[in-house]
């Protein structure tokens, strides 16, 4: 057992290292990741386990993610690196129609064992096409498992999990948490459906996960200021979500704040809300991105992300205690207004 | 070729004509699309799309292939599937839709899947088979076997992207991949020609460096040969190859379409183009005895007489099988 600091990005690396070296069935397929993969999240595969083993591949989305399937349903378990989850939309059909559904309606007689890779988040100063979080999509395709890791240790455990599964895997690392450092542990094990008490608290329940846990835990430290505290609940898995720990913490605080970096309308906090509405008596709010692209200039970017002001905010006024927010920076809501003059 | 393979052909091509006859007859009023209506009551539920007229392309393929190469196939996979070893019993309660059929009555027509004799199953999405081609192709290099791909799609499909993406891609990695484009002339009802620049399928294959041959796709011959020198050099050299066979659609896009778009001479020639006739004619010319052909005609008859009814006596799948095979984490979160 070996407990080390490193990044999130190092930590993917080193679980996929032990994979491939466990398991020669492992193979990794996308685009630039012979040299490492853009985040270095493959730095050093190609020299310890060679070319046909770490595939760089072509510009052929549909391929690369139609290939894994093939690939798959032959024994080999890819990776499949897609880049981001803005690029990955060009393998749609291939996710959707073929990996997710192969299993089923072929009535069980083969399996698509591969992990997805489809980084989320806002990129920063990459604009619109760069910066989106769609778990929800795959949230609502049944056939799929998705999961979201928020630290080091999750991108070791999860990944290395994810390769030793049943399922195709839509595995989402969030863009901007590459050079986050944290301690891994080697030998600690993920459980895919069982959510993570980042911090406990009996006032107020905060679900987040992936990048937005982290301004979470920053705003319930500040809510401990005003005498709320709060609990941060990271689902690290989406689907399946761990229904249980996020019911009972709630049914006991009477609060529920969703946070996710996910445009709100739709977003997967929907489905956690309607969840909370449906079998408890809490009062629930959803803190999430206006639906709106995220625009370039930084300004405009900043409309979309999620920090703690915003989750502050957020949880003072399900608290009933708005007034105790007038010192947080409130962000402009844009055009509620129904009759926006045009330009 | 000898005689006797010849005729054996003829029979797997007899089999299918037979097995997509009852087919037809069994989904006749079971949908409800391009002016048909539906009437209840028919053994085979919703579009079904039909190959006859295209027989001798799965037939001659499907002669060079083992029971451990792999097979991806299309929306009109009847005739793939059964070139191929599956089992028409099962095929039928698939198509009715049974708890014996091949995917459990999970997929029906569109889906058609015989893992055990390497068809990998039909898709429903046009070209989405070429890449699941390339991956298969792929591990089987990775895994130093010996078994090759074959990978049927249609005229339409050379349309969209993931063609181009898996020729470069098979290409690039030198995959042992079979393309066979079976080009009955028609993307659902519009004429292919009309909707495609260039050459068409051979064409644009060896412009991205994959060799291909272009057939008469109702010879049973010409396709048989064209096929096994193809296979050969696949086998070989671990690379890919092309086969493009021009076939004719017969019956409409779906089963019920009545093809009210299509020249009447088009489909005059399609018919006359019969591959069974012509086989049949080939044999003759060799001094076969038209009895020897008759009775193939009779057997595969008889054959699919009894799938029909083996399919009419399973029962619906039980409910439980909506939720199996679903994901193995998460299973029970349905909700």
């Amino acid at each position: 057992m070996a407990v080390t600091t490193m990044s999130y990005s190092q930590a993917a690396a080193a679980a996929l290292e032990r994979a491939m070296r466990e398991d020669p069935s492992v193979v990794a397929l996308g685009e630039d990741i012979g040299r490492g993969g853009i985040f270095g999240q493959y730095k050093g595969l190609l020299d310890a386990f060679g070319a046909h083993r770490v595939i760089d591949t072509p510009i052929s989305e549909s391929t690369i993610m139609g290939a894994a399937v093939g690939m798959a349903l032959a024994g080999i378990r890819p990776v499949v690196e897609m880049r981001v989850v803005d690029f990955a939309l060009c393998a749609m059909d291939e996710m959707v129609n073929q990996a997710a559904k192969n299993r089923y309606m072929f009535g069980g007689q083969g399996r698509v064992r591969l992990v997805a890779r489809l980084p989320i988040g806002i990129w920063s100063a990459s604009a619109a096409q760069h910066s989106q979080s769609l778990e929800a999509w795959f949230a609502h395709m049944p056939g799929l498992v998705v999961v979201c890791p928020s630290t080091p240790q999750d991108n070791y455990s999860m990944l290395r999990a994810a390769l030793q599964a049943q399922d195709p895997f839509i595995y989402m690392e969030h863009k901007e948490l590459w050079g986050l450092q944290g301690e891994v542990d080697d030998e600690l094990e993920a459980r895919f459906g069982n959510a993570r008490l980042a911090r406990d608290g009996g006032d107020l329940t905060i679900v987040s996960w992936s990048a937005a846990v982290h301004p979470a835990l920053e705003a319930a430290q500040r809510l401990a200021g005003h005498g709320v505290q709060a609990g941060v609940i990271d689902l690290g898995t989406i689907w399946p979500w761990d229904r249980d720990t996020v019911l009972s913490h709630c049914a006991r605080t009477g609060r529920l704040l969703v946070v996710h970096e996910a445009v709100r309308a739709a977003g997967f906090g929907a489905e956690i809300a309607a969840t909370a509405a449906e079998y408890t008596g809490c009062r629930i709010a959803r803190l999430g991105a206006p639906r709106v692209p995220v625009g370039y200039a930084p300004v405009l970017e900043a409309i979309a992300s999620i920090d703690a002001d915003k989750v502050e905010r957020a949880a003072l006024e399900l608290m009933g205690m708005a007034d105790r927010a007038t010192g947080i920076s409130a962000q402009p809501q844009g055009a509620h207004q129904e009759t926006a003059e045009p330009r | 070729m000898q005689d006797q393979e010849l005729l054996r052909l003829y029979g797997v091509m007899a089999r299918i004509r037979a097995f997509e006859q009852a087919a037809e007859v069994a989904s006749a009023g079971g949908v409800r699309v391009l002016g048909a209506t539906l009437t209840g009551g028919a053994k085979v539920r919703g579009p079904l799309h039909l190959s006859i007229g295209q027989e001798a392309v799965s037939a001659g393929v499907c002669a060079h292939l083992r029971t451990d190469d792999l097979l991806t196939s299309t929306h009109r996979g009847h005739g793939h599937t059964l070139a191929k070893g599956g089992n028409v019993n099962r095929m039928m309660a698939e198509l009715f839709g049974r708890a014996d059929g091949s995917n459990l009555g999970k997929g029906g027509s569109r889906h058609l899947a015989a893992f055990s004799v390497g068809m990998r199953g039909a898709n429903g999405v046009g070209a989405a088979g070429l890449p699941i081609a390339c991956g298969a192709a792929h591990a089987l290099k990775l895994q130093d076997r010996p078994q090759i791909v074959a990978c049927f799609f249609g005229d339409g499909a050379i349309n969209r992207g993931p063609f181009l993406e898996s020729l470069n891609w098979a290409a690039v990695y030198r995959l042992p991949v079979l393309f066979i484009c079976e080009d009955n002339r028609y993307s659902a009802t519009t004429p292919s020609g009309q909707i495609t620049a260039g050459a068409g399928a051979a064409e644009r294959s060896r412009a991205i460096g994959v060799p291909a041959v272009s057939v008469d796709g109702n010879d049973v011959l010409e396709v048989w040969r064209a096929a096994a020198d193809l296979v050969d050099q696949v086998r070989a050299q671990r690379e890919p190859r092309m086969l493009h066979a021009r076939t004719w659609r017969v019956k409409g896009h779906v089963s019920v379409d009545t093809q009210g778009y299509r020249d009447p001479a088009d489909l005059a020639a399609a018919i006359a183009a019969d591959p069974l006739l012509r086989a049949r004619e080939h044999l003759l010319a060799r001094g076969v005895d038209a009895v020897r052909i008759d009775a193939l005609d009779r057997a595969a008859a008889d054959e699919i007489a009894a799938a029909v009814a083996f399919a009419d006596a399973s029962p619906a799948p039980a409910l439980e099988q909506a939720y199996t095979d679903v994901q193995t984490i998460g299973e029970g979160a349905w909700q």
